[in-house]
C-alpha cells in the first residue's frame, strides 16, 4: 500500500499525553533565498541545521543538485528535502536520458510538486528550485503540501522574513549577476543575524544560461570561530607510567605482488547489451 | 445496597443529579479576551538627537480593513510619544488613562514633569498587574523620548508584562520584517551617535513600506513622530509609501508551467 502508516497514531497521541513526545525531526530552521539576474539565476542558503534548541549541524549543506544546471535549496526536514531532492534528481537523469534533451526546471518542478501533494504535506519540504535549461533561466517556490510560486526573487525558512526583507529593499528588475551575488548573499546574512534558526555560513550557486552552474561552498564565513587565546595540549610526560612497551603499528605484508593486463581480445562473441 | 465501591461516600446521583464533570477541569477566573479592532506593527529607532517612531493608520476587524485613521501614535506630557498595536479598545483605554496621569501631575506645579522612563515605567506596572489578574490589555507598546541624562530612550512592553530596551524596536511583524532593515543602522547602543534624523528616517521609511507589501494587515497611510533630544514632538501625518516597486509582476504568469 502506498504513503504513510499512520497505525501508530492512536499509541503516539496516548504517549505524549503521558509525557512522552515524538521526537522533533531534525529541521533546518533555514533561511534560503533565490534572484533572478540578467542571464541567469542564483540561490543562496545559510548552513545552520537545528534539533529543536540545538544546533545539530554548523556547516551543513542545504544547496542540493537536481541536475548539472537545475540546482535547490531546501527548508523544513533536513531529511525530507535530501531525499526527496535526490530522488526527484535521479529521476530527472533518467527522464532526461529518455528524452536526449537537457532536463527543464518545470520538469523538475513538477516531478516535486506531484510527489509532495501525493503525501499531503507529511512530508515537510519547503524548496527553492531553480536553474538554466534550453527555455532560459528559471526560479520556482515549492511548499511541502504541493503548491509552487513563480518569482523574480523568492525566500522561504525561518529566516525569510529577514531574508525579503533585504530582497524588497534592494532588488531590481534588471541586474548583473556580481549584484544578484551580493543581495543574495546579504539576504541571508539577514537571516543569520536576526534569525535564530539560521547562522554559519552562506553557500551559494550561480546558473548562468551556456555556462556550468558554479557552486560557492561558503561564499561567505561570517562566523568563523577565533583563535584560542593559549594552547590547551598536554605536554609530553603530563601523565605519569610505570611500565612501557612499544609495538610496530606497521607489518610489512607477506604478500607477493603479480601484474596482470586485461584488454579485448578482438575474436570471440561479444556480450550482448540491446536485446 | 450499592456494591460498587467507586459509589460510596458520593451523594446519589437519583437524588442530587449526575456527578458534573465540568468541576474538576474548571480553571480559575479569567477574563482573557479576544482582541477586535487591531493595529498592526509599530516601529521605532534611535538616532544621533532622539528617536522615530511610525505606525500605520489601520484599524482592522479581523482580516476586514475596517479604520483607515486611527491614530497609533501619541503625545504624552511634553516630551514623549507612545506608540500603541493589538486592541484598539485598550489602546482608547490606556490613553485616556496617561491623559489623567499627565493632568493629575500637572495639579503639583512643581517643575517636574513626566518623561518618558517614568510613563514607562507607569505602563509596564498596569500590564503586568493586568496579566497578573488574567485580565490583560491586549497590547504591545513603545515608549519613546529621552532620559533623564539627556540621551534617546526608547522601551517596550506588552500585554504580558514583557519589558525591555534596544536602540531599535518593532511590535507584530515589524520584528521580523522591519528589525533586520534597522539593525542595519543601529545593532548596538553606541551605533546610534553615528545615524543622522535623514539616515534613520529612510530606514524607517524603507521599513513601512516593506511592513506594506509583505503585512497582510497593513496600510500604506501612516504617521511618523520624531522625538528630539531639545524636547521637541514632530508628528508627520498621513504619510504615504514612496517608490513602491510593483513591477515584478510584469512577467510573471501562473504558478510554474502556465506560459500566457
Amino acid at each position: 500500500m502506498v504513503g504513510f502508516s499512520f497505525d501508530n497514531y492512536q499509541r503516539n497521541q496516548f504517549l505524549t499525553a503521558k509525557g512522552y513526545p515524538v521526537p522533533t525531526a531534525t529541521a533546518t530552521g533555514t533561511t534560503i533565498v533565490g534572484c533572478r539576474f540578467d542571464g541567469g539565476v542564483v540561490i543562496a542558503a545559510d548552513t545552520r541545521a537545528t534539533e529543536g534548541d540545538i544546533v545539530a549541524d554548523k556547516n551543513c549543506e542545504k544547496l542540493h543538485r537536481m541536475s548539472p544546471s537545475i540546482w535547490c535549496a531546501g527548508a523544513g526536514t533536513a531529511a525530507d528535502c535530501e531525499f526527496v531532492t535526490q530522488l526527484i534528481s535521479s529521476t530527472l537523469e533518467l527522464h532526461s536520458m529518455s528524452t536526449g534533451r537537457a532536463p527543464r526546471v518545470v520538469t523538475c518542478l513538477t516531478l516535486l510538486k506531484q510527489h509532495l501533494f501525493k503525501y499531503q504535506g507529511h512530508i515537510g519540504a519547503y524548496l527553492i528550485v531553480a536553474g538554466t535549461d534550453p527555455t532560459g533561466p528559471k526560479l520556482f517556490s515549492i511548499h511541502a503540501h504541493g503548491s509552487t510560486d513563480v518569482g523574480y526573487y523568492l525566500s522561504l525558512g525561518s529566516g525569510s522574513m529577514a531574508a525579503m526583507a533585504t530582497l524588497e529593499s534592494k532588488w531590481k528588475k534588471s541586474m548583473t549577476k556580481q549584484e544578484a551575488m551580493e543581495l543574495c548573499a546579504e539576504a541571508i546574512e539577514a537571516g543569520i543575524w536576526n534569525d535564530l534558526g539560521s547562522g554559519s555560513n552562506v553557500d551559494m550557486c550561480v546558473m548562468e544560461v551556456d555556462k556550468p552552474a558554479v557552486l560557492y561552498r561558503n561564499y561567505r564565513t561570517p562566523n568563523e570561530r577565533s583563535t584560542k587565546e593559549k594552547s590547551y595540549v598536554f605536554a609530553r610526560g603530563t601523565t605519569a607510567y610505570m611500565s612501557e612497551r612499544v609495538r610496530p603499528t606497521v607489518k610489512p605484508l607477506a604478500y607477493d605482488i603479480f601484474e596482470e593486463t586485461v584488454s579485448s581480445t578482438g575474436g570471440g562473441e561479444s556480450m550482448e547489451i540491446d536485446g | 445496597m450499592d456494591h460498587m465501591p467507586e459509589n460510596w461516600g458520593r451523594p446519589r446521583s437519583d437524588v442530587y443529579g449526575s456527578y458534573q464533570h465540568a468541576i474538576h477541569s474548571a480553571g480559575p477566573q479569567s477574563h482573557t479576551q479576544v482582541p477586535s479592532i487591531t493595529g498592526t506593527s509599530v516601529i521605532a529607532m534611535k538616532f544621533n538627537n532622539g528617536v522615530i517612531l511610525a505606525a500605520d493608520n489601520l484599524g482592522s476587524y479581523g482580516s476586514l480593513a475596517r479604520f483607515t485613521d486611527q491614530e497609533r501614535l501619541i503625545k504624552v506630557g511634553k516630551e514623549t510619544v507612545v506608540g500603541f498595536s493589538g486592541d484598539a479598545s485598550d489602546m482608547q483605554y490606556l490613553e485616556s488613562m496617561l491623559e489623567r496621569l499627565i493632568i493629575e501631575d500637572n495639579y503639583e506645579q512643581d517643575g517636574h514633569n513626566f518623561r518618558a522612563p517614568h510613563i514607562y515605567e507607569y505602563l509596564s506596572r498596569v500590564m503586568y498587574n493586568r496579566r497578573s489578574k488574567v485580565d490583560p490589555l491586549w497590547n504591545a507598546i513603545l515608549v519613546a523620548g529621552k532620559k533623564d541624562d539627556g540621551s534617546p530612550f526608547l522601551g517596550y512592553v506588552d500585554l504580558l508584562g514583557i519589558t525591555y530596551s534596544s536602540p531599535c524596536i518593532a511590535t507584530g511583524y515589524g520584528a521580523y520584517l522591519a528589525i533586520p532593515l534597522l539593525r542595519k543602522l543601529v545593532s548596538e547602543d553606541e551605533d546610534a551617535k553615528n545615524v543622522t534624523e535623514e539616515q534613520a528616517r529612510a530606514a524607517i521609511d524603507e521599513s513601512m513600506k516593506v511592513l506594506f507589501y509583505r503585512d497582510a494587515r497593513s496600510l500604506d497611510k501612516y504617521t511618523v513622530a520624531t522625538v528630539t533630544l531639545d524636547g521637541n514632538v514632530k508628528f508627520d501625518k498621513d504619510v504615504r509609501c514612496q517608490n513602491m516597486n510593483w513591477r515584478f509582476a510584469e512577467g510573471i504568469r501562473g504558478y510554474g508551467t502556465q506560459k500566457q
